[in-house]
């Protein structure tokens, strides 16, 4: 950093661009940043699903042909991380619900919360890959 | 502080807000249509059409629409602030999600206005 650099960066009030690179992720940390990944894949992941519906009511033909296309293993593969991302979001959405009003949000509540989490949608995901299988 | 004018609510607390009731609105809806898909393995033409020609179901896919939009935009809206420093480019990018999203909303409607 130069002169003016340094003056500006202590005349900011703006918080420090901390290097995340060189961080160690608690695992509530990176149960928050898969709630974020998994959001961003469902907003792209509803033009799938989008299709699949206007497909699956234009009439009869559609709707076999729907039923056709989810017979295959890359559309199963699809429709099994497109409903993995749509559970782990749910139960990381619930459990902010319950931080929300006021549970689990000591140091200790936030580590349990994100067990919690982490646990009760991978046995989610488990069973939707049964059921589409 | 950060005053900013592309939040949803132009206040950290309504989009809060906003986030929560859309989520359960989604939240509802999803889980309506897995317990649906789970409970109806032999699934026809006849059941699915039936379905979505329901007044109610209308109201709950639109419902569902119209809160997958407001969360979408402000989850976006989160994530662009966050990631993206170069204002163009979250000015960008937003417009872009922005437009994605009425264009579900406007599709979503589109494929049960027929039924």
């Amino acid at each position: 950093m130069g002169p003016k650099e340094c003056e500006e960066a202590v005349n900011s009030n703006r918080p420090v661009n901390l290097d995340l690179s060189k961080f160690s992720f608690p695992l509530p940390a990176i149960t928050s940043i898969i709630h974020r990944v998994t959001g961003l894949a469902l907003f792209v992941g509803v033009a799938f699903v989008l299709w699949a519906f206007e497909m699956s009511l234009s009439g009869e033909e559609g709707f076999n042909a729907v039923k056709g296309v989810m017979q295959g293993f890359l559309a199963k593969l699809i429709l099994w991380g497109i409903i993995s991302a749509l559970l782990y979001h749910l139960v990381a959405g619930v459990k902010h619900l319950f931080m929300d009003v006021g549970i689990g949000e000591t140091l200790e509540g936030g580590k349990l919360g994100a067990k919690i989490t982490l646990v009760v949608s991978i046995v989610l995901i488990l069973l939707a890959g049964v059921w589409i299988w | 502080m950060v005053a900013s004018v592309t939040s949803l609510g132009r206040s950290g607390l309504y989009d809060w807000m906003v986030q929560r009731v859309s989520a359960v609105i989604l939240a509802a809806y999803v889980l309506f249509l897995l317990g649906y898909f789970v409970a109806t393995p032999d699934l026809t033409y006849a059941d699915w059409s039936g379905l979505f020609a329901n007044t109610c179901m209308k109201i709950f896919t639109i419902m569902a629409l119209v809160s997958l939009s407001t969360h979408a935009w402000v989850g976006m809206w989160t994530i662009s602030t966050d990631y993206l420093k170069n204002g163009v480019v979250r000015f960008l990018f937003q417009g872009f999600c922005g437009g994605v999203m009425f264009v579900y909303f406007v599709w979503g409607v589109q494929i049960l206005w027929g039924l």
